[in-house]
């Protein structure tokens, strides 16, 4: 394979990853707030969680759009197997999401009625059941899919194992810490104080978790440990482990220094670790353990064509994405949400 | 028995598609109406500074904040719903319409979602200036993602610019442009547009009239925004139901030219002649090959198809019956919407009328009609495009794949459970939104309106006053 048709989906590949990691940390910090409404019942201070949130929640979602579709245009024989191969799990995340997306507006607009409160259970439900529901699919495509004449040939409950069980729990414990250390960031007084207390808890949890997934993966094919076991392999990836420590002593620290953003760039830097570990593991494979990029991309004339497109529209997506946090910057208080 | 799970598990895999998408296509057209709407009343407020456009404003953005949060959770569900039921489609014309797809996303959905969240809680925040560019961004945006989403379905309705490859069956982009100017895609984006806009309009004038019809009763007098935007509704049909029409008509003749299997089983016509009638009824039979009970007007069936009396039109028996469109399907759909923009034409001349007669806010029949024509534009939007969608069968891409060759392999236990679960979802989330935008649109717009996040449920639900004012309107100097 030459030139175009090896690097474009090269490319791709780094640009889908990308766009998924931006989604996994922005909307996980969304989702993690909806988890966090099991343990915070005060609805102003729910008020307060949400608000952090309400004005950019939507973008946050779109990544996961621009996910679907450039998988769906650059390599749709992966979108064609893995779709209907984790039909079950997505068909739920997507529900679920319905629920945690409405709820935004719902909830406010029902109170005083009787149903404010259902729609509260609708946003933490929603968020929990699809940060679950995104572990298992990520474990799904990791653990691999059966695939013959380059179409998914297994059975509908393939991707529920106990790997895709620890996954899912997995990203609903990082998906909650990262919305807790958002709230130390974005938030003040009793609310701060009390997710203050939650952080240590969740991230021992998180990193038990990122030591079980770290050990289960290379199990599972054999590429998988070569990758991180064979020689000269071992040098270019030890830093990664290494670096969850590191950031695992420095998150700790800047808890007890009270430091508002500290924790959570530690936990940002936790989800680009493992989901880069995650990448460097599959990598070159769409569909694990048989399809590999360059089996299931489309055309280079269709990869092009969307690239140049992507190359002058990204940057400006960030450019305008940043200003939207800079407007809503700073901490919010109970008088910004209004009664 | 094989066979016949299989036949099964696509018809349930086109009706979760067909329902999910049939829920979801409300919602974008009535944010491309909605966010129009808004844009326009916002920069009437800057540029005559009459409060009357700021307090509709507030009014309205309390429903477009609700209508396009449910848009967003029903569209996500359509960007992975290709893959999850339609994966062999999606595999080989994904180098096609999934590009097209990216481009929406990134053109139209990031531009949507970056600046809503100004347009809804960035008042206080940004100068009147930007916020006003923000309103007209995610305006931009509904307009740029329907042009995607539509140069994508035109294309699978009158493909061209691409070459398929022999090993694999996939369609190969050849010629971008001429896959984005496919032949129907001018004609149905026009369609779609002004369908979007009549279809809000009708939903603006019914709850301009249902105030107007209340505060009557209560003897009260019509408050100053109520007026405005049932004045303002009446134009739009008046000026944009005939248009409709015209363009309607287009697109008709545009279909002939390249689908006319479509239009001969719209039309219910089994046998191709020239000097056609128009049928008003008739129940066609897709077995007998006959249109039963047919009532026609001789001639009119030739005039409309060809604009001319001797024009030949198309008959089914032409095309090979694995080749026909469930006539009885889209021959009703195509009636009822074509009813649809009779009644709202006519409901745009009539309040011409009463406004020439100085009783456009005084008369109680045009308001009871409009009130009763609130959800026309949406209906008349939904059969027009069961007609398109319908007719097109049995392809997904016209002449090139056929729907069964496009489902995916799920097994039937999985359609079946996922389908009702779509059902029970969307049927409690979508229905609760509906109630709470009718709440939201029973209360009538007030002087000096509140911003869309100081306002609560109190408010709303018609209860006690809120001594939220605290950060009120009159922070913007209004």
């Amino acid at each position: 394979m030459t030139g175009l048709a090896y690097w474009l989906p090269v490319v791709w590949a780094c640009i889908l990853g990308s766009a998924i990691m931006i989604y996994v940390i922005l909307d996980g910090f969304d989702l993690g707030i909806g988890i966090l409404f099991a343990v915070e019942r005060d609805r102003l201070r729910r008020d307060v969680m949400v608000q952090t949130i309400a004005p950019v929640w939507d973008g946050n979602e779109t990544w996961m759009v621009l996910g679907g579709a450039v998988l769906y245009g650059v390599f749709p024989g992966a979108y064609a197997t893995l779709l209907p191969a984790l039909y079950l799990p997505i068909v739920l995340m997507l529900l679920a999401l319905i629920f945690r997306g409405v709820s935004f507006e719902f909830r406010i607009l029902t109170r005083d009625g009787g149903r404010a409160a259902l729609w509260d259970i609708g946003f933490m439900a929603g968020s929990g059941v699809a940060a679950f529901c995104q572990g298992c699919i990520l474990a799904g495509v990791i653990q691999g899919v059966t695939v013959s004449d380059g179409a998914f040939a297994g059975g509908p409950l393939d991707w529920l194992t106990p790997f895709s069980v620890l996954c899912g729990l997995s990203v609903v414990c990082g998906y909650t810490l990262l919305g807790a250390t958002w709230l130390i960031w974005r938030t003040s007084g009793d609310l701060e104080v009390s997710v203050r207390k939650l952080a240590p808890a969740l991230a021992a949890s998180l990193f038990v978790a990122i030591v079980a997934v770290s050990f289960w993966t290379p199990m599972l094919h054999a590429p998988y440990l070569t990758r991180w076991t064979a020689w000269p392999n071992v040098l270019y990836v030890a830093p990664v482990p290494v670096l969850v420590v590191a950031l695992g002593a420095l998150f700790l620290l800047g808890l007890r220094r009270a430091h508002s953003r500290t924790p959570f760039l530690c936990v940002l830097g936790w989800f680009f670790l493992c989901l880069s570990g995650l990448a460097i593991t599959v990598w070159p494979y769409a569909v694990p353990p048989t399809l590999t990029l360059w089996s299931v991309s489309s055309p280079p004339s269709s990869q092009l064509f969307q690239l140049v497109g992507t190359a002058v529209l990204l940057p400006i997506i960030l450019i305008y994405s940043v200003y939207s946090y800079h407007v809503f910057r700073g901490k919010v208080t109970e008088a910004d949400v209004h009664h | 028995m094989l066979q016949s799970s299989h036949d099964l598990a696509l018809l349930l895999a086109r009706f979760q598609f067909a329902f999910t998408v049939g829920v979801h296509i409300v919602f974008p057209a009535f944010s491309i109406g909605l966010a129009a709407y808004l844009a326009v009343l916002e920069g009437l407020w800057l540029r005559t500074g009459r409060s009357v456009y700021l307090d509709l404003y507030r009014y309205w953005v309390k429903a477009f904040s609700v209508v396009f949060a449910m848009g967003v959770v029903s569209g996500l569900v359509m960007a992975y719903e290709f893959g999850t039921n339609w994966a062999p489609f999606s595999r080989k014309a994904g180098p096609i319409t999934g590009v097209l797809l990216s481009y929406e996303v990134m053109t139209a959905f990031f531009l949507e979602a970056g600046f809503l969240g100004v347009m809804l809680f960035g008042m206080n925040k940004v100068g009147r200036g930007l916020h006003f560019a923000a309103t007209c961004l995610v305006s931009v945006g509904t307009l740029i993602s329907m042009t995607w989403i539509l140069a994508s379905n035109s294309w699978m309705q009158t493909p061209q610019g691409y070459a398929i490859d022999p090993t694999t069956g996939s369609f190969m982009p050849a010629d971008w442009l001429a896959i984005i100017f496919n032949p129907s895609f001018p004609f149905r984006l026009a369609h779609m547009g002004l369908a979007a806009f009549l279809s809000v309009a009708f939903v603006v004038g019914a709850t301009g009239a249902w105030h107007m019809l209340r505060a009557r009763r209560q003897g009260e007098p019509v408050a100053e925004p109520v007026k405005v935007m049932f004045s303002m509704a009446m134009w739009m049909a008046a000026i944009v139901a005939p248009v409709q029409m015209l363009v309607g008509d287009a697109h008709g003749l545009n279909t002939l030219k390249y689908q006319p299997v479509k239009i001969a089983a719209m039309e219910g016509d089994w046998v191709s002649e020239g000097r056609a009638p128009e049928l008003l009824f008739g129940i066609p039979n897709m077995k007998t090959e006959h249109t039963d009970y047919a009532v026609g007007i001789p001639l009119v069936g030739s005039l409309i198809l060809t604009h001319s009396i001797d024009g030949k039109v198309p008959g089914m028996k032409d095309f090979p019956r694995d080749q026909r469109p469930p006539s009885p399907v889209v021959f009703f759909s195509f009636r009822i919407m074509i009813a649809l923009a009779v009644l709202m034409a006519g409901l745009g001349f009539w309040s011409l009328f009463m406004r020439w007669r100085k009783r456009l806010y005084e008369s109680a029949a045009l308001h009871r009609a409009a009130v009763a024509m609130a959800p026309a534009g949406f209906i008349a939007l939904l059969c027009g495009w069961v007609t398109t969608e319908v007719g097109r069968q049995p392809w997904t891409i016209y002449g090139l794949l056929r729907t069964t060759d496009s489902v995916s392999p799920i097994v039937l236990s999985n359609i079946e459970l996922s389908l009702a679960a779509f059902v029970i979802v969307y049927v409690l989330v979508f229905g609760s939104g509906l109630g709470i935008l009718m709440r939201i649109l029973g209360r009538a717009p007030e002087t000096g309106e509140h911003d869309v996040n100081e306002t609560s449920a109190g408010e709303i639900l018609g209860g006690r006053a809120q001594s939220a004012a605290v950060r009120a309107v009159t922070d913007d100097g209004v």
